[in-house]
């Protein structure tokens, strides 16, 4: 806009570059999370997630599994202990850099590589950079001896996380839970909000007005106010915590914006359609069932997402109206609950429970992104 | 029962229930209670037009009356009984509450977090809205920065662990710490600033909401008034604060309070990220320490946050009738 009146803008580039880095402040955490989620336990606690395309170096315990043989009375194990058995697995490839060596878990790393270490008691370790060791020894050794040593590690990307996430600690049967919750209660509450906004937009009859006004507040009335009550009455009549009483919940609270949301969009639909079906002779209920509802599409999608958003990612709704048995819990409880306590320091695992919690969600968002922004600009601007 | 099932159950109940129950009843109004034949066939249809609307409106109206209404009620009620709820106390739980250092603190925070977060998610999302209209990419912008309304709560405290996180090699902050050599800092056990750290994620979250709607409203801005201003030489800090900011006032306001409400709800991120601990709390999770334990106080805390939103709900009827005139 600044260009108009024949006027070049000397910010442009400010304002490039200023975009940039909001939008990177912005997408960084999610990325973190991201990647993290695709690093095994050891790579995680070597750096940091923005190093993942980078070696690391990990430390490694193997034993010196090659065969002994005897030279002048002293034994001698010669091999590459990449090829050991212990960590053939992780150096598939056969190669790496070792940079320090050592026979103690205490002190992984006591020799730098290339060296000879004396281990006292005459045995002599020799580790080259290319992995290639000597190890002699005095005695014959009942087991084959323990060889520590710290190896750079190409950058490993694995799915095992989201392996142990979906198969273990019920992650699974929360994500079933999480679908169960948000299906019906996103479904439910439209049907009831559109009768209600065909009826408030269209029809007449007198206390509309009062009605509209306290949909309007109905909107802002904090949800904590209805937790106890609730409960209470859902315990009375025999629902208590259960999925019924959760959808009942979530279709209540869901109302009040699907409500408002719906009216405003019917109020602006053609005055001469709704007219002229009258004049045809159009019951209201075919009127709204036949014109109405087809036309009000882009609101009920717009609708329907956001109650979609707002019950899957709820905790507090699934908290108080669900059973707290594990079988039971919503993947929001579970991660907020049980992973952030029990898994508190695996951070691979953390990662990508919230990442399968929030998926969902994103292909939604970017799916039906017009139909969000359309949904919000008539629920905010008039 | 499988749950899954109960759920699809549950589907073909209720859009089954709620098609029936808005057929049948239209149906037997038209062709039993007030049939359109008979004596006076116009009296009848006027008189079942009368009744309609509220057979449209009877779920709907009974579902917010139950599910919303009532409880603001049954909640004050609730929270005028002890702990067990067979003794009458008045006031008592809110006198309890106010003497309590906790609940101080827990008010305060969320004082704070009204100030400070709808005012920083509007103003950065007004900033993004401003910067994003005139790019080439704006939109791809828009929708990178828009993004973390899809998250949740639980998800995003999450997301922003990565960043908080004490150990260098996981946490963003204290890497950027490390590599200028300072020593590893817990963020959110900083006393006083970690409500800040803690609001940073909410404000992640609720900035691209406000940049999709002020947006909108800087487009709606009538271009004359902005050529006008350049002709006489505004320059673009003056053009955007003294001419366009003016003008979508209304919808910044709306923006502000939206986002006020909202902050009143949240519980998670506190719950999430410190359990309330390092004197973070805020109401909401105030309130779900009580929840289960104590329905006197929940009920309590939960009334007191009620209150704060009150004046925001009384702006929010007037307007809406202003607009219905």
């Amino acid at each position: 806009m600044d260009n108009i009146a024949g006027k070049k803008s000397g910010l442009t580039w400010a304002v490039n570059i200023s975009v940039i880095v909001m939008v990177l402040l912005w997408l960084i955490p999610t990325v973190g999370l991201l990647v993290s989620s695709f690093r095994d336990r050891d790579q995680i606690s070597a750096s940091g997630w923005w190093q993942a395309p980078f070696s690391v170096e990990l430390t490694y315990a193997t034993r010196a599994s090659d065969p002994v043989v005897t030279d002048e009375g002293a034994y001698i194990i010669e091999g590459n202990i990449f090829a050991t058995d212990e960590v053939a697995a992780s150096f598939a490839a056969g190669e790496s850099t070792i940079s320090a060596f050592g026979d103690t878990g205490r002190n992984p790393a006591e020799f730098p590589a290339g060296g000879q270490a004396d281990l006292g008691d005459g045995e002599i370790l020799t580790v080259q950079p290319n992995g290639d060791y000597r190890y002699v020894l005095p005695e014959e050794p009942r087991r084959p001896p323990r060889i520590y040593f710290e190896a750079e590690t190409p950058p490993e990307f694995t799915l095992d996380n989201y392996r142990t996430v979906l198969t273990a600690d019920n992650m699974d049967r929360a994500f079933i839970n999480t679908m169960t919750v948000t299906i019906p209660a996103t479904i439910i509450p439209i049907l009831i909000a559109a009768f209600a906004a065909y009826a408030l937009a269209w029809m007449d009859f007198p206390g509309r007005g009062l009605l509209i006004a306290a949909v309007v507040g109905l909107l802002v009335v904090p949800l904590q106010l209805a937790l106890v009550p609730l409960l209470k009455l859902h315990q009375a009549i025999g629902i208590g915590q259960s999925f019924l009483g959760i959808w009942l919940a979530h279709t209540g609270f869901g109302l009040p914006l699907a409500v408002y949301l719906l009216r405003n969009y019917m109020v602006g639909l053609p005055r001469d359609i709704i007219e002229s079906a009258k004049v045809d002779g159009a019951t209201d209920f075919q009127l709204f069932v036949r014109i109405v509802l087809p036309l009000s599409f882009p609101a009920l999608a717009a609708f329907a997402i956001f109650q979609f958003l707002w019950t899957w990612n709820d905790l507090l709704v699934a908290k108080v109206f669900l059973p707290s048995a594990d079988e039971a819990k919503v993947m929001t409880v579970k991660i907020a609950d049980d992973l952030l306590g029990s898994r508190g320091g695996d951070w691979g695992i953390l990662a990508t429970a919230a990442f399968v919690s929030i998926a969902v969600p994103l292909v939604v968002f970017f799916a039906m992104q017009k139909y969000l922004v359309r949904g919000l600009l008539a629920g905010s601007v008039k | 029962m499988n749950p899954i099932f109960q759920g699809v159950l549950t589907i073909v109940i209720g859009v089954g229930g709620c098609i029936a129950y808005f057929y049948l009843s239209n149906f037997i109004l038209d062709r039993f209670i007030f049939p359109a034949k008979g004596k006076d066939p116009g009296k009848n249809i006027n008189r079942a037009n009368q009744v309609r609307p509220w057979l449209f409106m009877f779920p709907a109206v009974f579902a917010l009356g139950l599910y919303l209404a009532y409880p603001v009620v049954g909640s004050f009620w609730r929270s005028l009984y002890n702990r067990s709820g067979d003794e009458f106390i008045g006031f008592g739980n809110y006198a309890n509450l106010f003497a309590s250092d906790e609940f101080q603190t827990a008010f305060f925070n969320n004082i704070l977090w009204i100030l400070f977060v709808p005012a920083a998610s509007t103003f950065l999302g007004l900033l993004a809205a401003q910067l994003t209209d005139k790019l080439r990419w704006g939109n791809i912008a828009k929708s990178l920065i828009f993004m973390p309304m899809a998250i949740s709560f639980v998800g995003a405290s999450l997301i922003w662990k990565f960043v908080y996180a004490v150990d260098e090699d996981i946490g963003l902050i204290n890497a950027v710490r490390d590599s200028f050599g300072m020593e590893p800092l817990d963020v959110l056990q900083i006393p006083f600033w970690n409500n800040f750290f803690l609001m940073v994620i909410l404000i992640w979250i609720q900035t691209g909401f406000a940049m999709v709607i002020l947006s909108a409203a800087l487009r709606g801005i009538p271009e004359e008034t902005i050529e006008a201003a350049i002709i006489d030489g505004a320059n673009p800090f003056q053009l955007f604060f003294k001419i366009m900011v003016p003008q979508i006032m209304g919808t910044i306001v709306v923006v502000w309070t939206t986002i006020t409400v909202l902050v009143l709800k949240v519980f998670d991120i506190v719950y999430t990220m410190t359990g309330g601990n390092f004197g973070t709390d805020i109401l909401p999770s105030y309130m779900m320490s009580f929840m289960f334990r104590d329905d006197g106080r929940a009920t309590a805390v939960a009334f007191v946050i009620m209150i704060v939103v009150l004046p925001v709900m009384i702006w929010n009827i007037r307007q809406a009738r202003k607009e219905l005139r």
